[in-house]
């Protein structure tokens, strides 16, 4: 038999594996499904820019002015409403008191409020600073962030334009409307990123939902499928024919593969058609990285299916793993935003490495000089899950 | 043909099979009889290269089942307890995947598909799917489906479980068939008396894990009577409590209980032990409606051998007809 024996009869494994798979309507129904909603899911929920809109804000106007000046407060409520006219970024309610607004929050009226402070005009007057208090509402911590990230360029941008117009009372004559902007701000910042174009919250998620989706099939459809057979007694009938044991992952592997590539096929071209993604590396270095997944992957699964006796102990250690290589592995946020200690574990995932490479390829159009490190890596991870893989499988058939 | 010695299998600690041995001869049906639980099961798993012993050893046509496990396999057909049929993939299909993993030539394959289909009478089910079939016809894909490499050896694991009593008769005729058309040596596993009865050359009851007794099923059952015992069942229309007693103390009675309201059962002994029995029901005033001469039967074996009743733990696991087609499928995908 040897070597040709083995892959004709893994491939009649996979033919019987794929036959049940079609077969199954409900299950392909499932598999085009999964998909779609995982995508529109994180797609929708996670903002793809920090904006916000329709915010209720109390506002507390506490001033009590300059006798002999104008009111300076009256000046930036005015340049409030007009922004939120403008942008319907906020509406605004008047409120009478810090107290007032805290109560007001507290009953869940409105999302945060500002106070100006009672001497705000006169503390302008005398030279000071003129103090004005943002409330939030600390139980939304995201809302939280967003109103004073928000807020605070607002009178950022006010505070710009007042002391633009009081440069140029003290120079008539050097400073005028052109140049006032750049002796107030010196510097003006700008973004761009090192490819062109406007880069949504799905290009960055693409690229690691398809890594995840291609791997936890290997990772978790080959358990699922083992123990599957095992509980309902086929598993036996290929126990009894003479074929080499390692026929049986060999095979089921392949069909999960398939399975696999056809979900992060969908996934991709939900990416380009649906939600905007262009892709900018190469469409084969990309199948090159998810098939690597796979093969860093199986070991992996082959040891869970090994432990595991029946289906419903491998569904638990699955689902285990996979909650925190789906949240740790940058897949849904970036690495970068979790604490050290957090990050130090998601290094020790071979999901980021898959993910990151994948990213590079798709969003940056990296090439495979690029990401070396991520393929070393994954080729490491998966040579030494399928050393450890191999005895511990045919140990775990011959009980 | 096969040959097992001290063959022991523990599972942490528990002792499933307890050093058993014995040996099956070329083209012998072997049953093995006993209780649920009592580890015949094991014994067939570990025949079939499934299991490993914990201890001892096993030959099938020479090889061992440890060192040379694959060449037991292509000696051996192997009709598990639970139906070892893909439901979504056709009759054909099914016999195709399991016939290519033999690496049996494609077209021999294909005429032995029909073949085999045609002797299940299944010729016309070839391409439907496995899982519209009734259990009967599951069963007998299961039969064939060991046959498709042409075992010399073909072990049986409760063949008839389940099954309605018309498929029970179909598939032991079956059995019997392959065994005397092609000289198969079976060994079949039953907790069913009349199973092994019926089918089997010889019988090694099994309890606890061992062999309490193994010949053929005459001699099995003359163990238990001895050369001069018989057993008679009176059924009598006026049976009273007396008539009972003074049959129970006659010498010749060995032992006489009442089964119901007009049923008798005696065990006699000596040659003129009916005559006596007889006259003195007829002195009792007593209407005999009928008499019969029986057997022991291998529940009376089996009672005598291992001093319980099988049904004492049989009872444990009844299968539900068809049990298997109202299991959840829990298959995550």
């Amino acid at each position: 038999m040897g070597i040709r024996g083995l892959i004709s009869q893994s491939l009649m494994v996979t033919w019987k594996d794929l036959m049940e798979l079609f077969r199954n309507k409900m299950g392909l129904i499932m598999l085009v499904l999964m998909p779609i909603f995982m995508m529109s899911m994180v797609g929708f929920i996670y903002p793809s820019d920090t904006s916000i809109s329709d915010v209720s804000i109390a506002l507390v106007n506490d001033d009590e002015g300059h006798a002999g000046y104008p009111s300076a407060s009256a000046m930036l409520v005015a340049a409030l409403e007009q922004m939120s006219t403008d942008t319907g970024m906020m509406t605004i309610t008047n409120a009478s008191s810090f107290d007032e607004v805290r109560d007001m929050i507290q009953s869940g009226e409105i999302d945060g409020g500002i106070v100006i402070s009672s001497n705000f005009t006169s503390s302008l007057i005398v030279g000071k600073q003129g103090i004005v208090t943002i409330v939030t509402d600390e139980s939304n911590p995201q809302m939280s962030m967003s109103l004073q990230f928000a807020l605070k360029e607002v009178f950022e941008q006010i505070g710009t334009w007042v002391a633009e117009q009081n440069v140029q009372l003290l120079s008539p004559t050097t400073i005028n409307a052109t140049n006032s902007l750049a002796i107030v701000k010196p510097y003006s910042v700008r973004t761009e990123g090192s490819v062109p174009g406007e880069l949504s919250y799905f290009d960055f998620m693409a690229p690691g939902l398809m890594a995840m989706t291609v791997m936890m099939s290997v990772m978790t459809g080959l358990p699922a499928a083992i123990s599957h057979e095992r509980e309902v007694g086929t598993l036996d009938g290929m126990m009894v024919a003479p074929i080499n044991r390692l026929t049986i992952i060999l095979g089921k592997t392949l069909a999960q593969t398939a399975r696999g590539l056809l979900q992060g096929t969908l996934i991709l071209t939900l990416a380009v058609v649906l939600f905007g993604v262009t892709i900018h590396g190469s469409i084969l270095l990309i199948f090159a990285l998810l098939l690597l997944g796979v093969f860093s992957f199986v070991g992996l699964g082959v040891v869970i299916t090994s432990f595991a006796k029946d289906q419903e102990t491998a569904m638990m250690v699955m689902m285990t793993l996979m909650f925190p290589m789906m949240f740790l592995s940058g897949v849904f946020f970036p690495i970068q935003q979790m604490p050290w200690y957090m990050q130090d574990i998601s290094r020790a995932l071979p999901l980021t490495y898959a993910a990151t490479a994948l990213r590079k390829v798709m969003v940056l159009g990296a090439n495979i000089g690029m990401i070396t490190t991520e393929l070393a890596v994954l080729i490491g991870f998966g040579a030494v899950m399928t050393t450890i893989a191999v005895p511990v499988f045919k140990r775990a058939m011959t009980k | 043909m096969i040959e097992t010695r001290n063959l022991t299998k523990e599972f942490n600690g528990l002792v499933a099979v307890d050093h058993i041995s014995f040996s099956v001869k070329r083209g012998e049906i072997f049953g093995l009889l006993g209780p649920n639980g009592a580890g015949k099961t094991t014994t067939i798993r570990m025949l079939a290269t499934l299991t490993r012993p914990t201890a001892g050893t096993a030959t099938v046509g020479d090889y061992d089942i440890v060192k040379d496990d694959n060449e037991v396999r292509k000696l051996i057909g192997l009709v598990s307890e639970k139906i070892i049929m893909y439901d979504r993939l056709t009759a054909k299909e099914n016999l195709w995947f399991f016939g290519r993993l033999y690496n049996i030539q494609k077209e021999v394959l294909n005429t032995r598909i029909d073949e085999l289909l045609e002797l299940v009478q299944l010729g016309k089910w070839k391409d439907v799917q496995v899982g519209t079939f009734s259990s009967g016809m599951r069963q007998r894909m299961n039969v064939i489906r060991a046959l498709l490499n042409m075992p010399e050896v073909l072990l049986l694991d409760e063949p008839t479980l389940g099954l309605d009593p018309q498929s029970t008769v179909e598939v032991r005729e079956f059995i019997k068939k392959i065994n005397r058309e092609n000289k198969m040596t079976i060994i079949l596993t039953t907790h069913m008396m009349i199973e092994a009865d019926l089918l089997c050359d010889r019988i090694g009851i099994i309890d606890h894990g061992k062999i309490a007794a193994l010949d053929t099923s005459p001699h099995l059952k003359r163990r238990v009577s001895g050369a001069d015992t018989t057993i008679f069942e009176f059924e009598i229309a006026n049976l009273t409590t007396n008539m009972v007693s003074s049959i129970q103390s006659l010498e010749c009675v060995g032992s006489a209980s009442r089964d119901n309201a007009t049923r008798i059962r005696v065990h006699a002994h000596g040659n003129n032990a009916f005559d006596i029995i007889i006259d003195t029901i007829r002195a009792e005033k007593g209407k005999i409606n009928s008499v019969k001469n029986l057997e022991p039967t291998l529940e009376d074996v089996f009672l005598h051998i291992t001093g319980h009743d099988v049904r004492d733990n049989a009872d444990q696991k009844i299968p539900m007809k068809g049990h298997r087609r109202f299991m959840p499928r829990r298959r995550v995908r």
